[in-house]
């Protein structure tokens, strides 16, 4: 059970401990000291504390301490039972789009949104004027003003379970509707339900304190906290605890089911790796590394040293490359130590080149794009030998204020940077044309009209038609193609020198990609601007880049001149890349090249080679040592390969695609369920 | 750009419409929904016959069903909400003298209730981000649940015993001046502050890891200005839809705090109202109240709008 | 198999000013025990078209017969669909067994369902003593393997498959497009394959229908549509393929 969890947080244990002895005093309290409660002392009324009664008596002589605790149980029955109400009616009418189909749903859908908006007290208050005033109505009453919200809560659970393919999949199987709500939505929605559950019974129970509180609550000679604080108030000058008394032991008890609430929500939804990287992941699910961590040594996991030396290829015929990246980490830091999904990248991108970074997910390669823009956060960390951008070494930190926006304007002005999902990427209130002109306005403090011209000169640039109009138009209202070009032309704003576009086209249509493609390419050659094109698709990146760094587990397995890619690969990965992926070439009586095993898990890296694992020519040495990335033979510095058995020939590659296709590729990946 | 502001105007007024429609009949029918003979359940076992009899037909509750409906219509528009029994008072007097009193404390209830959450739950959610100051952020999240489990009603009696009874620094109820305001704007806000100051905080929180956060980091505007310009207002629009719900039972929460304070609201009139089943004037104190809710919320949805262009388009 | 004939379909979303026509008469037929490839990109209606040929959305005007006979509207339904991310179309709660169990006709005695859900693993290369594994514990490739196995199940007479590799990792997308033809031969399945990647669509289609804004705009044999084109749209299309990666042979 994942609710027990919670016993593990230090708030966790307060509320269950605080929980434990409210229910407990409500259970034994009233068998032991009933009578006790109700015993009149004649000699000693509205008296104040005293060793006989420590919080004193009320009007009629009896002992305020005795009858706050024999309280307990009623306070609690009543707060529960009126949850009980406001959970069923809630799921009932929160269940009503699943069980009765659209048309029904939605009107059940409006009923609890117009009585969403009513406050409970006021219904509260009605239905005691309906039913009479009575602990039973008030429980009703309370418990009926607390469903709309439940409802509410319930429709939006259940809308985001029954958009979930496995509902339509239960539906083909032909379950009725009250099965599929039985087996399927209940159960996925039950642990949100028992949070709010828990938080709601708190409320109640201080619901119910107010109406007694008003005298409309628990009649005489029953009482709860609430009555006993309204009788109290009456002598507040006598004997303040008398009132306050009842009201701490309401606190506490509410306390109880809050923090226990609180607690829950938070046990049960601890943040996952990928939200801390502040990425939005490709695949709709990603992989949740830090769940299945096997606690190696850091160090053990930041892979060998000796690869961190090599110096990073690209032409030597520019002294002063635009980006230099030597030996860049990012790691995570964690209870299960720390994880490092990069390891020891090291790049060079000369002015006007551009160079592709091809990777699956988690091979680290957006991590890698965001450390060279400087945008990674904590937790993570970046830490490189050398980072530099125009020449500035941006691992030094500025020390002075001075010299930190002078790398601010530096990166603002020079560095653009192109994110993968065009329609988050915009800040939705603000026009496009003052999300264009906000960089430079603050960086170089020019004025808001020359600014203004600027921003519609360049939408104008980057192939948007009426650029004026557009510039004072809301992201909203632009397509996902155009946004991309607006997101590209506010790169344009400054005088950049390189372009940082991390899956640029991943959300797009294939046609919009090829046009957003072709704008960068147009950009890159108009202005000579380096691009560092990040992808999944080795397709695209051969097309745009004239230099392409394949990534797998943290690391450039491979880099080579685009135009090698197709005959000269080196590396298996690579090669099983290209493989794999169809065409519109493929042969269509073969299978598919494939690539066994599953893709690479952060948390469980070995000492050697990360492919080794799911590459037909590993050897012992594969998984014991990580190769280094090393000149290949013929290329003179510009092809590098980190594997220690290259396939060089077109012999061997033969060989190995002929292993692959009759290792019979599907059960090779079964296989490791086995 | 004019046709989306007039449909979304058309939308929400429709919905605001059918809102008071709903709330106006459900206050009609509160009378004929109690089980029994309302008049004898207000007279008492004991009254004699001809007293109930008198007092039904003073009620109009011998007219057809529909009759009645449209002469509580009419009343409505007219100003005429009937004679209150427990107070033998036009209902309509005893509105205007105690309407101002309810509304005064509770609109600064609820300025209160946002001038101190806006900025707390902010400065919080930016000090605390990324897991930094653990300690601080435990200390909110613990404060902030005490505080909004404290009920307000307890509250006031307990700022009553320390300030007004032990202190003598602040009057313990009504008196009509400013000061007499102090501790029941306190008790009133303090709930919808604390819970208020998390929704922001949470939602501050959410807004700084949009992707559109992190483009402006790329701008490298200052943390201040990506702040103040870039995530406030887009988790303002949040918190505020959220949070307009929470305002809306800040005035149902009046009635208590009145209670505690004898103010001489409708708060601490409706409660005697039920007691003695005075139906014509608990009637209109819950129309009151549900106007005065819808309102907020539609104030909350037309705020939303100004902030958020695109919450204008689309349904709901 | 059955042949599956969608005729004059339309469907539309929302009502009054905002109306949105997803399906606009489109008329496609998946031949018997062949495969369909509908491609389309995002908003063609490609993804309303499978809905409504698996029956899990109604159409406001034209018919769906299989095998001349109109849908069923109750019971194990004979059009199965695999979905484009595995990871929602499976139940988190339910063991892989009792997902593919779910779609089992009834007639399977308790003993008889645990050897059919052996048998149907193993026939989509997974590892039987695995049944017990609950969807969180594999990866996105294995889970779109149990989604096949649980349509296979339901002994479909047509089998829509709605953008199902585009969710995986490319180094995994070969398997499950190979395991989807080699099915396909092996049991003679009429497939309605939809996808927004034409090498993809090509390499198991050998119909092809291509749609935009609700509309058919095209259809014909895989070969005369990539090859000889007749609508602009569908050259723009396969002009907008990135070039081949391997040399050619």
């Amino acid at each position: 059970m994942r609710l027990l969890t919670v016993l593990r947080t230090p708030m966790g244990v307060v509320a269950s401990i605080i929980l434990v002895l409210v229910l407990l005093t409500a259970i034994v309290a009233p068998l032991l000291w009933n009578d006790a409660a109700e015993a009149r002392n004649t000699a000693n009324l509205n008296s104040g504390p005293s060793a006989e009664h420590p919080l004193g008596t009320d009007v009629l002589g009896r002992d305020l301490l005795l009858r706050t605790l024999v309280a307990t149980r009623l306070t609690v029955l009543l707060a529960l039972g009126a949850t009980g109400v406001a959970l069923g009616l809630g799921i009932l009418f929160g269940a009503a789009p699943v069980l009765l189909g659209h048309r029904a749903g939605r009107l059940a859908v409006s009923a609890v949104n117009i009585a969403v908006a009513f406050p409970g007290l006021l219904l509260a208050l009605v239905l005691a004027l309906i039913l009479g005033v009575g602990e039973l109505s008030a429980m009703w009453a309370i418990g009926i003003a607390g469903a709309p919200s439940f409802a509410r809560l319930c429709q939006t659970l259940v809308a985001s379970v029954a958009e979930r393919d496995y509902i339509a999949a239960a539906r083909l199987a032909g379950k009725s509707r009250f099965r599929i709500l039985l087996r399927h939505v209940l159960p996925n929605i039950a642990e949100p339900l028992i949070v709010n559950a828990t938080i709601a019974a708190g409320a109640a129970l201080l619901a119910f304190a107010g109406l007694s509180f008003l005298g409309l609550g628990v009649q005489s000679p029953s009482y709860d906290w609430g009555r006993m604080m309204m009788e109290g108030l009456d002598r507040i000058y006598l004997n303040p605890i008398a009132a306050l008394a009842p009201g701490v032991a309401v606190v506490i008890a509410g306390l109880a089911f809050n923090l226990m609430g609180e607690a829950l929500a938070r046990s049960l939804s601890t943040p996952r790796i990928p939200v801390a990287w502040g990425m939005r992941p490709r695949r709709p699910y990603p992989q949740k590394a830090e769940e299945r961590g096997d606690g190696e040594p850091a160090d053990h996991l930041a892979g060998p040293g000796h690869a961190d030396s090599s110096e990073p290829a690209g032409p030597a015929a520019y002294p002063e490359a635009v980006l230099t990246l030597r030996d860049l980490r990012v790691s995570l830091p964690g209870h299960l130590g720390c994880l490092t999904p990069v390891r020891g990248i090291s790049l060079r991108i000369a002015p006007g080149e551009a160079v592709g970074i091809v990777g699956e997910s988690g091979s680290g390669k957006s991590l890698t794009a965001l450390a060279a823009a400087q945008l990674v956060e904590e937790p993570l960390a970046v830490r490189a030998a050398t980072l530099k951008f125009c020449g500035a070494d941006l691992m030094l930190r500025p020390q002075s204020t001075r010299d930190r926006s002078r790398y601010q304007r530096l990166l603002g002005r020079s560095l653009a940077v192109v994110f993968q999902d065009p329609m988050t990427s915009f800040n939705p209130t603000m026009r496009i044309g003052a999300q264009l002109v906000e960089g430079m306005r603050f960086h170089d403090g020019v004025e808001r009209s020359w600014a203004q011209a600027r921003a519609v000169d360049r939408l104008g640039a980057v192939g948007i038609e009426e650029p004026e109009r557009r510039a004072a138009m809301y992201p909203h209202e632009f397509s996902g193609g155009m946004r991309q070009r607006a997101m590209i032309a506010m790169g344009l704003m400054g005088d950049p020198q390189l372009i940082i576009a991390d899956e640029p086209t991943t959300a797009l249509d294939v046609t919009v990609q090829k046009q957003v493609l072709e704008l960068l390419d147009e950009v890159r050659s108009a202005s000579s601007v380096a691009l560092m094109l990040i992808s999944h698709d080795i397709a695209v990146v051969r097309q745009v880049c004239d230099r392409i760094a394949v990534m797998y587990g943290g690391r450039i397995v491979e880099e080579l001149p685009a135009d090698r890619l197709a005959e000269q690969a080196q590396h298996p990965y690579t090669r099983a890349l290209i493989a794999a992926v169809p065409d519109m070439n493929t042969d269509l009586d073969e299978p598919l090249a494939t690539i066994p095993g599953r893709p690479v898990d952060l948390s469980q890296r070995s000492a050697g080679c990360p492919f080794a694992p799911r590459c037909p020519l590993a050897t012992q040495r594969c998984h014991e040592q990580d190769p280094a990335l090393i000149p290949a033979g013929d290329s003179g510095g510009a092809h590098r390969v980190a594997c220690w058995h290259p396939v060089v020939d077109a012999g061997r590659a033969a060989l190995a695609e002929a292993d692959r296709s009759a290792g019979e590729p599907a059960s090779a990946e079964g296989s490791e369920l086995s | 750009m004019q046709n989306r502001w007039t449909a979304f105007a058309l939308r929400r007024g429709t919905r605001l419409i059918i809102s008071l429609w709903v709330l106006v009949s459900a206050a009609f029918l509160m009378i004929h929904l109690v089980p029994g003979d309302p008049v004898r359940a207000m007279l008492g076992p004991t009254a004699a016959p001809a007293l109930v009899d008198q007092t039904r037909e003073n009620l109009g509750l011998n007219d057809p069903l529909w009759e009645q409906y449209l002469r509580f219509l009419r009343g409505l528009f007219t100003g005429d909400l009937g004679t209150s029994i427990t107070m033998g008072l036009p209902v309509s007097e005893v509105l205007a003298a105690r309407l101002p009193n309810t509304l005064t404390l509770g609109l600064l209830g609820f300025v209160l209730a946002i001038c101190l959450a806006l900025p707390v739950g902010a400065t919080i959610a930016v000090a605390t981000r990324k897991g930094r100051r653990r300690g601080l952020e435990l200390s909110f999240a613990s404060t902030s649940v005490v505080v909004a489990t404290i009920p307000d009603f307890l509250l006031g009696v307990a700022l009553v015993a320390i300030f007004g009874v032990t202190l003598e620094l602040l009057p313990v109820a009504w008196t009509g001046g400013a000061e007499s305001y102090v501790l029941p704007v306190i008790a009133l806000a303090a709930g919808p502050a604390a819970v208020l100051s998390r929704i922001v905080r949470v939602e501050l929180l959410s807004t700084l890891d949009e992707d559109f956060v992190r483009t402006a980091r790329a701008k490298r505007l200052s943390s201040r200005r990506i702040v103040l310009r870039h995530a406030l207002p887009n988790a303002v629009t949040a918190a505020l839809t959220l949070g307009g719900l929470m305002l809306g039972t800040l005035v149902a929460s009046t009635v208590l705090v009145e209670n505690v304070f004898a103010w001489p609201g409708l708060g601490s009139t409706v409660v005697g109202a039920i007691l003695g089943r005075d139906y014509p004037l608990v009637q209109a104190i819950v129309l009151v109240y549900g106007t005065g809710v819808l309102l907020v919320n539609t104030l909350v949805d037309v705020v939303l709008a100004l902030l958020d262009p695109r919450s204008t388009i689309g349904d709901q | 198999m059955t042949e599956l004939r969608i005729e004059k379909l339309t469907v539309r979303y929302g009502r009054g000013p905002s109306v949105h026509t997803a399906a606009d008469e489109v008329s496609l037929t998946v031949p018997a025990s062949q495969t369909l490839g509908l491609v389309g990109e995002s908003g063609s209606g490609k993804s309303t078209v499978a809905r409504a040929a698996a029956g899990l959305v109604s159409a406001d005007s034209g018919t769906i017969k299989l095998g001349g006979k109109p849908l069923p509207r109750r019971g194990l339904r004979p059009v199965q669909m695999i979905f484009q991310d595995p990871r929602s179309s499976l139940d988190p709660r339910m063991s892989i067994g009792e997902s593919i169990a779910e779609c089992l006709p009834s007639r399977f005695s308790r003993s008889a369902r645990r050897s059919e859900i052996s048998r149907l693993l193993d026939m989509v290369h997974l590892d039987p003593t695995r049944r017990g594994a609950r969807p969180p514990e594999l990866s996105g490739g294995q889970l779109q393997r149990v989604a096949i196995a649980r349509v296979l199940a339901a002994r479909p007479a047509v089998v829509v498959a709605d953008e199902i590799t585009s969710a995986l990792d490319v180094s995994v997308q070969g398997a499950v497009l190979n395991l989807v033809r080699e099915l396909q031969t092996e049991l003679g399945l009429s497939l309605l394959f939809i996808s927004h990647n034409l090498a993809v669509v090509r390499y198991v289609a050998s119909q092809v229908a291509v749609m935009r804004t609700g509309r058919i705009l095209e259809a014909g044999p895989a070969d005369q549509v990539f090859h000889r084109p007749q609508h602009s749209y569908t050259r723009q299309l396969l002009d907008a393929v990135p070039d081949t990666l391997r040399s050619t042979p």
